[in-house]
């Protein structure tokens, strides 16, 4: 029988809708899958087992009962830990949530539940999505399927690393800087950040307001378009969100897949976005993908954006100045943990300082300080005000550059992925690591990470970004399902499918919570 | 170099409501400094002329009609609480009003 | 709580010269709250009005109120502000923990409405014009109960209960600019400027506007310049003053501590400062700080707020007469005295008059009762008037005692019945049977009883003492239980003596 986990989420909705498989059975493959894998992989903060198959017996029997249901319907999903959900905790990775229910689902977890797709657990993450490694979980990193000894990415390594070790064929992600593309990257699966306000950012705990956006995780373009494609739409609840009507996706990708999809297409290389401090690997990939691109009949076009020099500086102004006021209601008072002082009087005053100091972690601290720091009398305008003049200085050359372009290309990430604790001490490095992602959540356009090969020094996964202007979604799934097919044809076999094969545990993963 | 001071770091955390340890705050100064020392450069190129842009999509006036939709019950809004009192939340005692 | 060393209010403004600021917080009585689609009302239980977004879960986000920001534009335009072009919010963050998200969505350089204007009337026909520098939306914070101690109060509290059914309420800011030139009239100007901002919002009907409800709450800035000097004193900011009176004795107040400390070499502290109703006094709370270091940055869960001027002029049209003029001409219209019209209005009685006598009563008979009978049962039952009877039903009321069918006093008992819910005053005329006995049959019969036991009041009538008719009179009506209007049993006697054998 064919293994169920392998399949792209697409490929299960044939096999659902006809009937060959149920969703029991599929989402059971993957809960044992994971119960295989997952002590290894650590992507599950926690698995919904139980709930899990009682969603998927309800598809089944609605199905049974002739409704007519969405593509994704019965379909398995893992959802990113930032997410509400009113029957998993929540704790974006922090401990200061630690068994936090919410009373209430995200609005992309609804319109995931209401489109037949079966929640298998919540996925792990850097804490409040503060990182590029997942090691700032305040429960333990998540390991690179390609590499166990390797970050997955992050924030969303979870997510990535579930997709990429076959746990889950879809997963929800968020990305405020890259965090669903660098992980996409590191770890050879696809990730999308959809235009800002194309998809609601109500129940999704803030980390940055102004650059926040949840996004598809999947092993293949197509399979985020059919997701995508469920969670865009206005949504009265977040006040940034568009009320454009969406094109659909999933047409949008299968349009690449059409011959001579590439021919005539501009294509924007950023200059600054390919230099000195990009692994030689990564490097090579990238140019022999342009080439191919070329030989497809695209046009290559070298473009310039001076102000990214600039972007990593107002994304570490911006980010944490926000930030700090979004995380000021971790206060113990209405939810998460409560933490008392070690001696001295019991005063709101100190029992919320304590709660703060126990339950975030050094990376968060750091931020909300250096958040604080910005935002304060007398520096607001050297840091802050200027980050936002930099923020248009941004926009203004993504604007100059889709004058002439159609798609802008640069690797997903400077660097395949590292080992744990390379960078755990030099948070500058660690931030210079977003510099290719970064630029489109500051200007609100979208991007795309998909798989171009493996880097040949490591041998490791190494992702290409293509960004779009804004509201121009569609265009990033008919180009990026075009180069998948390129890719693909070229190399005969997925990438993913070199990805070593993960030897099953005794161990299982606990359905109780964090583990 | 920067001028970030432990002093100042210890005011940030105060006004951050995070009881920072005296080694949490050493080390924080010295990172901050170098962290601040690099974002800086923002000023370099924010002249006057440039407007600042704090949304990415430029929308206006959004508003929702003043139509009540069902609460939370008092249950589902204090399942969160590590501390209650009947309906209310219960909080330490507080030092002095805002 | 030590009362301070006061001096005394002449020699004070001799001097020094007072300077004021208001900071005026209105409770908008939308249906719902500011950022958040739960129902803006109270009293059904705690946190029965509470979401993710005003209960600053993870994940809530805000999305405005169309209404509370077209209350918050006719406010503006009713104090004669500008309304900006383009408006943000902005977080005010602090921790608070009746502050659900610990930062207050607010605004600051970029408020809904600005550069205002507003003269107010004093007892003295002087009259004051106060600049607005700005009138902005924010939302409420949740309410806090303070549990042990002994006073109830924050301080000495053993711990503190949150309510945030308020949280979240949509509150418009009126900020003045400083207020000079005051000088004795200061306490006054506090007093009569806060309620010329319940008046306006009372008559937009934006704001329920009870400030014992704390729909309109006061903040009062005071200084002192010694005379001669071009330098300004350093102020205090005296909070949360709930009523009319309060503002007055606040500003007083505080002028008369500040100059006892100030003439004694003494330096004023900038802080803010609580104010006691029961004992009349203010106390220092806490002091201006750096720790007032508000981080304000454009709030980026919401976007801008730019009403068009084509929108502005639609809301201009729909501002009702402003109150001051409308005061004007009702007195005129009601030919009022002046301190039977200042009556009127400081028992919140416009309102109420002006519809009776829409009703078909006259203006000195809807007078005479809202702010006597009524008002008196009000005091009683410890609520307000208007709130007792409808203008409707007491028009109806005064209708019956104008055609004679009731007596003042049957008409109170008539009013008891009306307010008990017993039904229309005619419905209770006819349920309790109290209507002045008419037919003159039992009169004479009563009358001719009384006389009869008088002998001694008989005769004197008869000798053309009028006045000792009183007596009979008294009798007729007790033995009518009332029932009979006094004027007739009058007439009654008189004729029964002249023909009584």
């Amino acid at each position: 029988m064919t293994d169920l986990t392998r399949l792209s989420a697409a490929d299960l909705s044939i096999l659902l809708t006809s009937g060959a498989v149920s969703s029991v059975e599929a989402t059971q493959a993957h809960l044992d899958h994971i119960a295989a894998v997952d002590t290894d992989v650590h992507a599950f903060l926690h698995v919904a087992g139980a709930n899990a198959l009682a969603a998927a017996a309800v598809v089944d029997a609605q199905r049974a009962a002739g409704a007519v249901l969405g593509p994704l319907a019965g379909v398995p999903i893992a959802i990113k830990d930032v997410l509400a959900t009113r029957d998993m905790p929540s704790t974006a990775g922090s401990k200061i949530l630690e068994g936090w229910i919410p009373p209430y689902d995200a609005t992309v977890v609804r319109l995931v539940r209401e489109a037949g797709l079966i929640p298998l657990g919540k996925t792990n993450m850097d804490e409040f999505a503060m990182g590029s490694s997942t090691e700032f979980s305040a429960y333990g990193p998540t390991h690179n399927p390609w590499d166990l000894d390797r970050i997955p990415g992050g924030s969303g390594g979870g997510s990535a690393a579930a997709v990429s070790a076959f746990e889950a064929p879809l997963a929800l992600g968020s990305d405020t800087g890259g965090s669903i593309r660098q992980p996409a990257a590191v770890t050879g699966s696809v990730g999308v950040k959809p235009t800002y306000g194309g998809v609601s950012r109500y129940g999704a705990i803030a980390l940055a307001s102004s650059l926040d956006q949840v996004g598809p995780v999947s092993r293949t373009v197509y399979d985020a378009a059919l997701l995508h494609d469920v969670l865009s739409g206005h949504d009265p609840l977040d006040s940034t969100s568009l009320t454009d009507r969406w094109p659909s996706m999933a047409a949008a990708a299968i349009a690449g897949r059409v011959d001579g999809a590439l021919t005539g297409v501009r294509i924007g290389v950023v200059k600054e976005l390919s230099g000195p401090g990009f692994q030689p690997g990564v490097l090579q990939r990238f140019n022999e993908t342009l080439a191919m691109l070329v030989a497809a009949g695209a046009e290559i076009e070298e473009v310039s954006a001076p102000s990214f020099e600039y972007a990593v500086a107002a994304y570490y102004l911006i980010l944490p100045a926000e930030a700090s006021s979004n995380l000021a209601r971790f206060d113990s008072v209405r939810f998460g943990i409560r933490v008392d002082p070690a001696e001295g009087p019991l005063t709101s005053e100190r029992v919320m300082a304590a709660t703060r100091d126990a339950g975030f972690g050094p990376e968060v601290k750091r931020r909300i300080i250096l958040g604080t720091y910005a935002l304060s009398a007398g520096y607001y305008d050297a840091y802050y005000g200027s980050a936002q003049k930099v923020r248009t200085l941004i926009q203004r050359d993504f604007d100059a550059a889709f004058e002439k372009v159609d798609v802008l290309l640069s690797p997903s990430a400077p660097t395949t992925a590292f080992k744990f604790g390379e960078k755990m001490d030099d948070p500058m490095a660690m931030y210079l690591n977003d510099v290719t992602t970064i630029p489109a959540n500051l200007a609100g356009i979208p991007g795309m990470s998909l798989p171009m090969g493996l880097a040949p020094e490591d041998g490791l996964p190494v992702g290409l970004q293509v960004m779009a202007p804004a509201k121009q979604d569609a265009r990033l799934y008919t180009f990026g399902a075009a180069v998948e097919q390129l890719l693909e044809a070229h190399w005969g076999h997925t990438l993913l499918s070199l990805a070593p094969k993960l030897a099953p545990t005794q161990m299982f993963a606990s359905e109780g919570g964090a583990v | 170099m920067s001028e970030i001071t432990a002093e100042q770091v210890a005011h940030l955390a105060n006004l951050a409501r995070i009881d920072l340890s005296p080694e949490e705050i050493t080390r924080l100064t010295a990172e901050l400094g170098q962290i601040v020392d690099s974002v800086a450069k923002v000023a370099e190129v924010a002249t006057p002329e440039v407007p600042a842009t704090s949304h990415p999509m430029p929308l206006t006036n959004v508003f929702r009609a003043d139509v009540v939709v069902p609460s939370l019950s008092v249950e589902e809004a204090l399942s969160g609480s590590t501390d209650r009192d009947g309906d209310k939340f219960r909080v330490p005692a507080i030092l002095d009003e805002e | 709580m030590k009362k301070a060393e006061l001096m005394d209010y002449d020699k004070a403004l001799e001097l020094f010269e007072p300077v004021l600021g208001f900071e005026v917080h209105v409770e908008l009585n939308t249906k719902t709250k500011m950022f958040c689609g739960c129902a803006n009302e109270f009293g059904q239980g705690a946190n029965t009005n509470t979401c993710p977004t005003c209960l600053g879960l993870p994940g809530g986000l805000p999305q405005v109120n169309a209404k509370a920001i077209e209350s918050s534009i006719r406010l503006g335009l009713a104090l004669g502000c500008e309304i900006a072009e383009y408006s943000r919010f902005a977080r005010k963050n602090y921790f608070y923990p009746d502050t659900a998200k610990n930062f207050q969505t607010s605004q600051y350089d970029e408020p809904i409405a600005f550069n205002g204007q507003l003269t107010i009337e004093l007892e003295s026909g002087r009259q004051v014009t106060i600049d607005i520098e700005r009138a902005h939306m924010e939302d409420d914070a949740g309410k806090l109960t303070h549990v042990g101690g002994a006073t109830g109060r924050i301080q000495g509290a053993d711990y503190s209960l949150v309510d945030y059914n308020r949280g979240g309420v949509p509150l418009v800011e009126i900020v003045t600019q400083m207020i000079e030139g005051g000088e004795a009239d200061s306490p006054e100007i506090g007093r009569t400027y806060v309620a010329a901002i319940r008046e306006i919002v009372k008559a937009l009907g934006v704001s329920n506007a009870r400030m014992e409800e704390g729909n309109v709450r006061c903040d009062a800035n005071v200084s002192l310049r010694p005379r001669g000097s071009g330098k300004l004193g350093t102020r205090t900011e005296t909070k949360n003053v709930n009523s009319l009176r309060s503002v007055e004795r606040a500003v007083r107040y505080e002028i008369q501590r500040q100059a006892a400390l100030l003439a004694a070499g003494g330096t004023i502290t900038q802080e803010t400062r609580h104010w006691h109703e029961d004992t009349g006094i203010t106390s220092a709370g806490r002091p201006k700080s750096d720790a007032d270091d508000y981080r304000y940055f454009p709030e980026p869960d919401l976007v801008p707020v730019a009403p068009s001027r084509a929108w502005v002029e639609e809301l201009r049209a729909t501002l009702p007469e402003p109150p001051a003029a409308r005061r004007k001409r009702l007195q005129a219209d009601w030919g009022f005295a002046n301190l039977e019209f200042q009556d009127v209005v400081n028992s919140d009685l416009l309102d109420a008059v002006e519809a009776t006598v829409a009703a078909g009563a006259s203006a000195q008979s809807s007078r005479k009762w809202w702010t006597g009978e009524v008002a008196r049962l009000a005091n009683v039952a410890g609520v307000s008037a208007d709130s007792l009877v409808e203008p409707v039903q007491l028009a109806a009321l005064i209708e019956l005692v104008t055609a004679g069918t009731l007596t003042d006093r049957l008409a109170r008992q008539v009013l008891e019945g009306v307010i008990a819910g017993e039904g229309t005053p005619l419905e209770v005329v006819e349920i309790r049977g109290l209507a002045v006995v008419s037919d003159d049959g039992p009169l004479i019969e009563a009358i001719d009883l009384a006389l009869a036991s008088q002998p001694d009041v008989l005769a004197k009538i008869r000798d053309g003492k009028v006045q000792a008719a009183g007596a009979v009179i008294g009798a007729v009506m007790k033995a009518m239980r009332g029932q009979a209007d006094a004027a007739r049993v009058r007439e009654l006697v008189l004729e029964r003596a002249g023909t009584a054998e």
